[in-house]
């Protein structure tokens, strides 16, 4: 049995609908929003300001603190208890990890760069959201940024190796699957962030990353639309 | 609090005004409510109210009947003041503000008898549902308690149950059954600046308010919770005026619940 079409008829190498927003949260120092299909993200960036307790500075360079957060009601099944997870924790690391090389924090030290990322709603892919909203809401908060962080997830469904799984591939029965999340950098092409779930060849692997970097190239198109949409003057000067 | 800014808006009341140029008893505005934000919950709305927003989502969830009412279901309200929404908010478990807001929002709900808990008992004493509600802040440019409030009772309005499928709760099966619902309570916040009253308060104005009453109405005039804070006293007649204030505001309130 081979996997032949996906729902509602998208190419395997298809983005769900995407939708970029920059400057969603007023009182944040930088934020945006980033939808792909169902699953969708708020992040704000506040600072960078002073980092209590003091014992946590770096007196050095600024550091970066992130938290990923889904709501209660975000999940398609049961509500989410408030208060984080152990699988909240280990997203806040790696969002951390795929956003820092693009950052340069030397001109803070003793400070803090917050990034809170918020999903009210969630079918898949919700870490990779959550990074790219981030992504712009650190450009929307002027900081110094080296490139920009666009993340996807691809992996294989069956025999097929496919860009952006929603639900109904990430738990598909009938054949192997795996979930792999990877951050690029838009210019450089470097990985930022790559985890693996399932099974995969090597040769799958390859292919699944060369469709990823090209989902990259489109999410990088639309982070910066997004962004030149809110500093172009034609919505809010 | 601030002794300059606190007398400015003082200062400002005595002629009037506001420092975003409302009268007293204004709402900022726009106030919108866009139900069905997410297709995750049962029931949702997003609240605006002018650039506060908030976000609400109701969960249903079997649970078992409390001892005392084993043919009831039961309601939780949550409120997550997310350190996304304002500078000052920070990490952790929810602080006593976080947790005053929550339960103002499960007053109102409560003691209006707004939820017809006898009708969402499953088994007598073993199942009922149980309705989780839950306010997310978004954005806190200040009157959190009357867009909590307001956004729950437009996502309660919206709830719809899953499916029941084996005794287990079956997400993906939507039903089209509303949630049984009786009244519409609504929350109006009045605030106490020197001799002032005001609604809908700003970041700003909300740090330097000698006192505040959360007013929860009913269409038909009745009071179903009251919470008095701030850290000045009121006298019996602040108390009167504040409550006559807030019925009238409630009006308005309620144009934007009905749909």
């Amino acid at each position: 049995m081979t996997y032949e079409k996906r729902l509602q008829g998208r190419a395997f190498d298809a983005i769900r609908n995407m939708e970029a927003k920059v400057g969603v949260i007023k009182r944040a120092d930088g934020s945006a929003y980033f939808r792909t299909g169902n699953t969708w993200a708020y992040a704000a960036v506040y600072g960078p300001r002073n980092l209590y307790p003091k014992f946590l500075q770096d007196p050095a360079k600024g550091i970066l603190r992130c938290n990923y957060n889904m709501m209660p009601f975000s999940s398609r099944g049961e509500r989410v208890r408030p208060g984080g997870s152990r699988r909240s924790k280990e997203i806040s690391l790696v969002t951390e990890k795929a956003l820092l090389p693009v950052l340069n924090l030397d001109d803070f030290p003793n400070a803090v760069v917050d990034v809170f990322i918020e999903l009210p709603e969630t079918e898949a892919g919700s870490r990779c959201a959550g990074i790219n909203a981030a992504s712009m809401a650190l450009a929307d908060a002027g900081l110094l940024m080296k490139d920009l962080v666009c993340a996807i997830s691809v992996g294989r469904v069956d025999d097929k190796v496919v860009v952006d799984l929603d639900y109904s591939e990430e738990s598909y029965e009938d054949g192997p699957v795996a979930d792999i999340p990877i951050a690029m950098l838009a210019n450089s092409g470097k990985i930022s962030l790559l985890q693996m779930d399932g099974l995969v060849s090597p040769e799958m692997l390859e292919k699944a990353l060369a469709m990823g970097s090209k989902a990259c190239h489109e999410i990088a198109a639309a982070q910066k639309a997004a962004l030149k949409e809110k500093y172009s003057g034609t919505d809010e000067a | 609090m601030n002794d300059n800014e606190h007398n400015h808006i003082l200062a400002i009341l005595d002629k009037g005004m506001r420092l975003d140029g409302r009268k007293p008893l204004d709402y900022r505005k726009p106030i919108t409510i866009q139900r069905g934000f997410t297709s995750t919950a049962e029931g949702s709305a997003k609240v605006t109210i002018g650039e506060t927003e908030v976000l609400v989502g109701v969960k249903l969830d079997l649970g078992k009947p409390f001892p005392d009412t084993p043919d009831e279901g039961a309601i939780m309200v949550g409120a997550e003041l997310l350190p996304l929404s304002n500078p000052e908010f920070e990490l952790g478990p929810p602080g006593i503000q976080a947790i005053e807001l929550a339960r103002i929002v499960d007053r109102g709900i409560r003691e209006s008898k707004m939820i017809g808990l006898n009708k969402l008992s499953v088994k007598s004493g073993e199942q009922c549902w149980v309705v989780s509600i839950d306010i997310c802040t978004l954005n806190d440019a200040g009157n959190l308690i009357d867009a909590s409030a307001l956004g729950a009772v437009a996502a309660l309005q919206e709830a719809k149950f899953p499916a029941l499928k084996d005794g287990k709760v079956d997400y993906q099966d939507k039903t089209g059954k509303k949630l049984p619902l009786a009244c519409m309570p609504v929350t109006v916040n009045v605030c106490k600046i020197g001799n002032h009253f005001i609604v809908d308060p700003s970041t700003e104005e909300e740090r330097n308010i000698d006192a505040r009453l959360a007013v929860v109405s009913l269409e038909d005039g009745q009071l179903c919770a009251l919470q008095k804070g701030g850290d000045a006293p009121l006298t019996p007649e602040d108390i009167n005026k504040m409550i006559a204030l807030a019925m009238e505001k409630a009006k308005e309130q309620r144009t934007y619940l009905k749909h």
